[in-house]
């Protein structure tokens, strides 16, 4: 681990200081990755005493403080209420204790599981540009179907992500210049290109403040998330579904897929191939087939193409009735 | 009646070194502290190997803040060279690192830091810089197998390969038959504490604090390692946090906190980060086996021939038998087993919990499920029909063969009723599976011996080599000290874990309890015996007696021990001697697993509901900690169906899963409701105490039940472990 300097942010107004800096929540990651020396920064700068640690509803809107802890958002009446696929995923994540202590603003942030990212020893343009992407003709089994380029295969390994990309949340920032911004979960993290290395559109500097889950969520919800072993492990293919069944009709039909690409994936294809339809399996099928119609296997992730639509289908059949539990 | 004992051997007596272990008091390896501090060692790995090292740029790290310094091969102290002598066992020879430019396997080390504070060891580490010409290097034994050899000796097993009957025409003859080739990942043991050692030289004299399941192997290893003498070292190993295999023998962080220690006039700790342990402690290796079997119309096998094909990691030797349970599980007309290895440039193979077994029952379990299928015959059945009268290779009688009583046994308390057709049995969106297998394990026992002393105030305690790896030695040592001098429990100290007590042969191989608890018995029996003269001198004769508190009550005759003892109180010395056991018999334990599971129709995610395993292990010591090792067991061969393979890049023969978040062994949630059954008995001449070997058998035989309940469930018969989703994925139910 280089060594570094620790600051402590007790303001979230006055970031000028803390340009160079790197943020820490919870560091369950960061601190992970500054063990492996894959993330060198020279300065910490820990946003856990500065507020943003509290959840209130505003014009019907949630407001979420970025310091909020994985448990204590998965708790919440109020999301547990009305966004319970939040709930579901977050607590589908990591372990207990993990959670204690991962926020929401890290949470988000969190960086890939790949393994070539991981082993210093081997080539990943993530963690150093230009070295090569050893997970393309390597082990790559948790890796992505859709939107990956030659320079990346990763995944965005987060769970809670994909359900706020699902539930159209707004990730709200502050820039160290005082200026703040609004950018929808699913537009939070990029896909790959030739920059693998950029995982996020933030700003160096850019605090997450807190996310703003937006009024009146579809009804219809649910988090599922199919992974090797049943608690500890990151998704192999999950998904966040949300929608409203009415006269007949599905209606603002949203889903959200974790595991399959370098963000949290929103299957827009689908989800308008839906749209205002009556619910069908062989429909389910079809938007999901839609979906997966650019997807690329790369050896040993080939079979995400069939499950992730099975997934998809399987949820959609259940939360419209058509299915079992 | 009132004298009985409190404590018996086979009571579920709670762990008596339990208390100190969830107080933190119990003193592992890495929690030894010394006055004036342990400076502490990073590792530093081979990015690649094998290579030759062209670059080695230690000066950054060398000016680092905190570095004490930085052993290489330019400046590691003088050993022998790794793997000498060539005719000792792999456990003792040198195991030496750093000793030249030459890299043998990726994660090697290749430098060692040793700085006063983890921290600064860890950074200084990263400013290294290596270059590696790499070689040539063999690391997919299926890549490579013209290079298939015979090893010299496998594990466990006199023999490398059998040949009884004749397999060809047998085969010919057979009215049904399988043949089927079945992959198995490499696995570590991944025991909950990582390798450490903690090393320090006083003059000539090396003291260790190590994690380590055999200490006197251990000595002899550091000695030839380093060429010291055996009497200048001194291990201590009190508490071992799991090894389950990996703690067999020494591994280099051991080593190099030796080299260090001396290099740097200080003591050094050496731990190994979680990610080290996956280079730098052994694995099990990959196999491919490939299995053969032929059976009549009746169900009777008429022919069996298992060939297994691993690798070998170059100058390790070590191969595992996985069809160790081939030859000792049926009766057939004619048994082949083959054992073949590639050499490889890869981390060390060895020991991994049930080698043989855990693997071979895999493979050979499933395949004589498929064959019960074609002969249409119940798997339960076909069992029975198959169970041999004698050892079925050797010929030898069994010392004691209860497999019957135990399937029997399991099938009514797991309610079998027979196979269905496969992927007819649902439960909303899980489709369920039942399935079965046998679990067999060779028993053995090994030479130990312990010193036992009883002083005035009614204190007993013993001394022997024995280590703790987390089984519960400390207690059933203690219940046959009491039982057998009719002392209470809480008045016996049990010392274990340091060289400089008696010899025993560890933990390791199942044979740790028997081994170590027949000498202990041996020692108390002498005692007792010598209490007994004692008592005939003072003029008491009887044939029972009991220790009370300061006294030895006889009888209506109640006598201070201080009457008879010597100052410095009676001492005695035991032994066992296993060439004095087991009259050529043949010895295993049995048990027999159900398991019912549940895969997701929709995305064909694999749990298990529940497993029934019933064992026959002889006497159980006790029936706690026993039943702890057969569930543990059990959830072993969950991992080894389910979860655990340490995934190997074949580009650079490097383990690419090298932490628990990616090295999957099975979590609370995989576990289900595990019903555990003991056939309680006694082994006659198995060993002085009737027991067998415990600590792997409940692997044997889990992880194909688990295997042939995914097929029933299912109708896919994966033959590569683990099983993953995506193996039954695409057989699924339309959605
Ligand atoms: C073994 C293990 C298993 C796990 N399993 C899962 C799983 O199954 N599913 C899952 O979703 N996750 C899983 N996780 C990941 C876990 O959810 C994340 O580590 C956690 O959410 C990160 O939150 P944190 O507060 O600890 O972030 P930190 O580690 O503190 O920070 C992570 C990143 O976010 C940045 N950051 C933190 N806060 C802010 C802020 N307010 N503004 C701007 N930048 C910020 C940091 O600079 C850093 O780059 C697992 C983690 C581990 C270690």
């Amino acid at each position: 681990m280089k060594p570094f300097e620790y600051d402590r942010l007790e303001n979230s107004h006055d970031l000028s200081a803390v340009a160079n800096g790197r943020y820490l929540g919870g560091g369950t990651n960061l601190i992970d990755l500054m063990k492996h020396q894959i993330e060198t920064p020279d300065v910490l700068v820990d946003v856990t005493r500065a507020g943003m640690d509290t959840i209130e509803q505003r014009d019907g809107a949630v407001l979420v403080g970025s310091q909020v802890s994985n448990t204590d958002l998965a708790a919440h009446p109020l999301i547990r209420k009305h966004y319970s696929v939040l709930s579901t995923a977050l607590l589908s994540g990591a372990t207990q204790q993990l959670r204690n202590k991962a926020t929401t603003g890290g949470n988000f942030l969190q960086r890939t599981r790949c393994q070539y990212f991981y082993d210093t020893k081997r080539a990943c343009n993530k963690r150093q540009p230009g070295s090569g992407c050893d997970a393309m003709n390597g082990l790559n089994r948790f890796h992505a179907i859709l939107g990956e380029s030659e320079n990346c295969i990763a995944v965005h390994p987060s769970d809670m992500a994909v359900a706020m990309a699902a539930l159209d949340a707004v990730v709200l920032t502050r820039k160290p210049d005082g200026s703040e911004r609004r950018i929808p979960a699913a537009d939070l993290h990029r896909l790959p290109g030739d920059r693998p290395d950029l995982d996020h559109v933030l700003e160096q500097g850019e605090l997450i403040v807190g996310v703003e889950l937006p009024e009146k969520p579809p009804k219809l919800q649910a988090y599922r998330k199919v992974r090797d072993r049943s608690s500890y492990a990151f998704a192999v293919v999950s998904a966040a579904v949300a929608l409203d069944v009415e006269d007949g009709q599905m209606r603002n039909v949203r889903i959200g897929l974790g595991g399959v690409a370098h963000k949290p994936w929103r299957a827009s294809k689908a989800e308008a191939a839906l749209e205002g339809k009556a619910p069908d399996t062989a429909l389910f099928m079809q938007a999901m087939r839609e979906e997966m119609a650019d997807a690329t296997g790369h050896g040993h992730n080939d079979f995400k193409i069939t499950l992730a639509p099975r997934v998809v289908v399987s949820m959609l059949k259940q939360l419209t009735g058509l299915g079992e539990n | 009646m009132d004298h009985a004992p409190t404590t018996l051997i086979g009571d579920a007596l709670n762990r008596v070194d339990g208390p100190a272990k969830v107080t933190g008091t119990a003193m592992y390896a890495g929690d030894y502290k010394i006055e004036g501090g342990i400076s502490e060692g990073y590792i530093v790995e081979a990015p690649v190997g094998p290579g030759r090292i062209t670059k080695l740029d230690v000066s950054a790290a060398e000016n680092a803040d905190g570095v004490i310094a930085v052993l290489t091969y330019r400046n590691a102290p003088a050993q022998k060279p790794y793997g000498t002598p060539e005719d000792e066992g792999r456990f003792t020879q040198s195991h030496a690192v750093l000793e030249n430019d030459q890299v043998r396997h990726f994660g090697e080390p290749v430098a060692l830091v040793v700085a006063e504070t983890l921290e600064q060891a860890r950074y200084a580490a990263s400013l290294i810089e290596i270059e590696i010409e790499p070689g040539e290097g063999v690391y997919n034994p299926l890549e490579h197998r013209d290079q298939e050899e015979q090893p010299e000796s496998v594990d466990g097993l006199s023999e490398v390969d059998t040949y009884e009957g004749d397999f060809d025409a047998e085969f010919a003859g057979s009215d049904f038959t399988v043949e089927a080739s079945y992959f198995t990942g490499a696995q570590h043991s991944a025991a909950m504490e990582p390798h450490v050692t903690v090393a320090q030289w006083d003059g000539e004299k090396l003291t260790i604090h190590m994690a380590i399941q055999i200490i006197a192997s251990a000595v002899s290893a550091f000695a030839n390692t380093l060429g010291i003498d055996e009497e200048n070292i001194r291990i201590i190993s009190p508490f071992t946090g799991g090894g389950f295999g990996s703690k067999l023998g020494v591994h280099n962080e051991a080593i190099l906190a030796a080299l260090a220690a001396k290099h740097c006039g200080c003591a050094v700790r050496v731990a190994q980060t979680r990610r080290n342990v996956f280079a730098n402690g052994p694995h099990r290796s990959r196999h491919l086996q490939e299995l053969k079997l032929g059976a009549g119309k009746d169900g009777k096998l008429k022919a069996i021939r298992h060939y297994s094909l691993a690798s070998m990691a170059r100058n390790y030797p070590f191969a595992e038998a996985p069809a160790s349970p081939t030859r000792a599980s049926y009766s057939a007309n004619a048994i082949h087993t083959i054992h073949r290895v590639v050499k490889a440039d890869i981390p060390k193979v060895d020991s991994m919990r049930a080698p043989g077994e855990a693997i071979g029952t895999l493979t050979f379990e499933t395949a004589i499920d498929e064959l019960a299928e074609k002969c249409g015959i119940d798997p339960v059945e076909f069992r029975l029909i198959n169970e041999p009268q004698a050892d079925p290779t050797s010929g030898d009688d069994f010392a004691s063969r209860r497999l019957v009583e135990c399937i029997r046994t399991g099938a009514e308390k797991f309610g079998w009723s027979g196979r269905v057709k496969p992927g007819s049995r649902r439960e909303g969106r899980k489709l369920i599976g039942h399935g079965m297998a046998v679990a067999i394990r060779p028993n053995t026992l090994s030479p130990a011996s312990a010193e036992v002393s009883l002083t005035a105030d009614g204190r007993l305690t013993a001394r022997l080599d024995m280590t703790d790896i987390g089984t519960g030695s400390y207690t059933i040592l203690t219940q046959i000290a009491a039982e057998t001098l009719s002392i209470p429990a809480d008045r016996i100290t049990m010392e274990l874990g340091d060289s400089s007590f008696p010899t025993t042969a560890g933990s390791g191989g199942s044979f740790g309890a028997a081994s170590s608890g027949s000498a202990l018995f041996d020692a108390c029996n002498s005692l007792k015996s010598a209490l007994g003269e004692r008592l005939a001198q003072a003029g008491v004769t009887a044939n029972a007696f009991t220790i009370k508190g300061e006294k030895i009550v006889a009888g209506d005759r109640e006598i201070a021990l201080a009457d008879i003892l010597d100052q410095d109180g009676l001492q005695a010395e035991g032994s066992v001697d296993p060439d004095n056991h087991g009259n050529g018999k043949a010895e295993y334990s049995y048990g027999v697993q159900f398991a019912e599971v549940e895969v997701d129709a929709d995305t064909g995610e694999l749990r298990v509901r529940r497993m029934v395993g019933v064992f026959d292990a002889g006497r159980i010591l006790n029936r706690k900690t026993a039943r702890s090792q057969l569930m543990g067991g059990m959830i072993f061969g969950i991992g080894g169906a389910l979860l655990e393979e340490s995934l190997v890049d074949d580009r650079y023969g490097s383990f690419m899963n090298r932490d628990f978040a990616e090295y999957h062994i099975a979590v609370n949630r995989d576990v289900p409701d595990l019903d555990v059954n003991m056939l309680d008995g006694y082994s006659k001449g198995s060993n002085p105490l009737g027991s067998k070997g415990i600590g792997e058998l409940g692997i044997c035989g889990a992880g194909p039940a688990i295997a042939n309940a995914v097929y029933e469930a299912t109708g896919v018969r994966v033959r590569k472990f683990p099983i993953h989703l995506e193996d039954v994925l695409d057989q699924l139910p339309a959605l």
